[in-house]
């Protein structure tokens, strides 16, 4: 193990880390602690200057029921769960076949439609804004959750394949053959053969396109407007317009968007992470 | 009814015979189809647009590389693409930075877990977040940074207000979740790292800074690959903050390409959707260079396979 346990070292350093790690991570998230204070705070304490101090009173409850009572933003929620749901069902399912397919069957234009799936996915958003927009203008869903949720599959399938093809190579191929002598057709071996042992790939997935999609801002921006169809990190701008100078309910609202994620992340860690590294690093 | 029984005999010994030929393509037809329809064909579509003046709902125009021309002339664009640079140069901080704290938090003292997931947390947040939350920080009347400064004795600084500092200020922001990205990324790989090597460098007398570049980094290749590959796309993606911390002032000094093609696209400065896509397939061409660049080495390592 690097660097050297620490078991293995000088008492004193021992102290000295125990008493650095909560500092550091203090530090780390000292602009995240700020808007929590923040969000708890009366509004007197902004207009008294009171910035940094201790709050004055605690309003946490005021506050963020305000949040939900006062804005939009239970609509706004809503929305990015209507938009982020039907994405990673329709992404993980496109891309279990494509996985499947590119990463079991051997033919010649396999290495290439990989390619095609992996650069789709590195490409800048801009070169694809204005025809994408044009287009779910022309089928007559923009504006709408279903314009939004039908891009999102599409460009999620590129980093999906990659993900699910790359773990159906890792799998026992012998597995595959033995069905197969069996006579067992090509869609049952997909269906009872390697689907079953996809699932922690599937997992993996899924909590990290939840976490991309939830924080998408650009796609909202683009392809939606207004309180009927965006999502909450586009909604959040409009919240800001709304309470302009209200520090402590902008802090609210900031914190209330970015939980949804964060909670996802704290029940799924262990999957999240196997997605995170593309399952290159073991 | 023989003939029936023939002719069912027929196709299915067909479909035997060539269902390994046929079934990864009933796989991926849905999936490739979705994908040209969506990513593919609007790359094309972008490439000749950027031929024409259009302003998104009336007849385009064609109008030749006249728009290429206009870049060549725009301060705009050259401000953009200098920032680009200074984005994919300080972006790149991220990765030893994410190594460095991967190091500190490589131990196994009580309550490790938790630390680790709690470094992570900003990599979780939403960009548009992050841009809020570090706006306030920098904020010149309340801002914890000048709160800090005044403590060190250092002047008040109004870091998005000011033309030299707005790019880095927005950077540090962004490196934030993708230093934690990269740090997750060293922590699983430093999981992976063979212990017999560390010992055996021990015992020739290895440690330190020796042990970690002779020994630990050549083995976090992998790690190191795709945190490269990450930072750089997110380098060359930066939207969000922009949008969020600046709209891309003060005076457009904070745009990058990707902010600046969406400006002359699609915000109150017009519609000009043909000028918007030459931005854009500038942005695709430095793109490529490095998606080309990360395909070979993959290819590499399948054929090594």
């Amino acid at each position: 193990m690097f660097p050297t346990p620490i078991e293995r070292t000088s008492r004193p350093w021992q102290l000295t880390y125990q008493a650095l790690l909560p500092v550091a991570l203090i530090l780390w998230l000292l602009p995240l602690l700020a808007v929590a204070i923040f969000s708890v705070k009366p509004d007197a304490d902004f207009a008294n200057a009171n910035y940094w101090g201790w709050p004055t009173s605690f309003e946490g409850f005021a506050n963020y029921g305000l949040v939900f009572t006062g804005s939009d933003m239970p609509h706004y929620l809503l929305n990015s769960f209507k938009i982020t749901i039907p994405t990673v069902i329709g992404a993980v399912a496109l891309s279990c076949m494509t996985g499947f397919a590119l990463g079991v069957y051997k033919f010649k234009a396999n290495i290439w439609i990989f390619f095609m799936f992996v650069a789709g996915n590195f490409v800048p958003f801009q070169i694809l804004m204005v025809p994408v927009r044009d287009l779910t203008l022309q089928m007559g869903l923009y504006n709408t959750i279903t314009g939004l949720v039908l891009f999102h599959i599409a460009f999620q399938t590129g980093f999906c394949t990659l993900f699910m093809r790359n773990f159906i190579r890792a799998l026992p191929f012998e597995l595959i053959e033995a069905a197969r002598v069996e006579g067992i057709a090509e869609w049952r071996i997909f269906w009872f053969v390697v689907l079953p042992l996809m699932k922690p790939a599937i997992a993996a997935l899924s909590v990290l396109i939840f976490t991309f999609i939830w924080n998408d801002y650009f796609w909202a921006v683009v392809l939606t407007q207004g309180v009927e169809s965006q999502p909450v990190t586009a909604g959040i701008t409009s919240f800001n317009a709304q309470f302009r100078a209200a520090y402590h309910l902008m802090s609210a609202g900031s914190i209330v968007a970015a939980i949804p994620p964060v909670a996802m992340f704290f029940l799924m860690q262990k999957h999240f992470i196997a997605g995170l590294t593309l399952g290159a690093v073991k | 009814m023989a003939q029936a029984q023939a002719v069912q005999a027929h196709q299915s010994s067909w479909w035997h015979k060539n269902q390994q030929q046929i079934t990864p393509w009933l796989f991926l037809a849905p999936g490739i189809l979705f994908f040209l329809f969506y990513v593919i064909f609007p790359i094309f579509q972008s490439f000749n647009l950027s031929l024409y003046e259009w302003d998104g709902l009336g007849k385009a125009e064609f109008v030749g590389l006249y728009n290429y021309e206009e870049l060549y002339w725009d301060d705009a664009f050259y401000t953009s693409l200098n920032n680009n640079v200074v984005w994919l140069v300080l972006y790149l901080a991220a990765i030893p930075a994410g190594l460095f704290i991967a190091l500190f938090l490589n131990q196994t003292v009580t309550g490790i877990r938790l630390y680790k997931s709690l470094f992570f947390f900003p990599f979780v947040i939403s960009q548009v977040v992050v841009g809020l939350v570090f706006t306030w920080f920098y904020d010149p009347t309340f801002g914890l940074l000048n709160v800090v400064l005044g403590a060190v004795g250092l002047p008040p600084m109004n870091i998005l207000g000011d033309e030299n500092w707005v790019t880095v200020g927005i950077i540090v922001a962004g490196l934030w979740p993708q230093t934690a990205y990269c740090m997750i990324l060293y922590l699983t790989g430093l999981n992976a790292v063979d212990p017999e090597q560390i010992e055996a460098g021990r015992l020739d007398g290895a440690k330190g800074w020796r042990m970690l570049w002779y020994i630990i980094v050549p083995q976090l290749r992998p790690a190191t690959f795709i945190a490269f590959v990450v930072t750089i796309i997110g380098a060359l993606r930066s939207f969000d903050l922009i949008s969020i911390m600046t709209n891309g002032g003060p005076f457009g000094t904070s745009r990058v390409l990707s902010f600046y093609m969406f400006e002359v696209a699609l915000s109150e400065y017009g519609f000009r959707m043909g000028y918007g896509a030459s931005i854009a397939v500038v942005l695709f061409l430095i793109m490529l260079a490095f998606i080309a660049y990360f395909l070979w080495s993959m290819y590499k390592e399948e054929k090594a396979r």
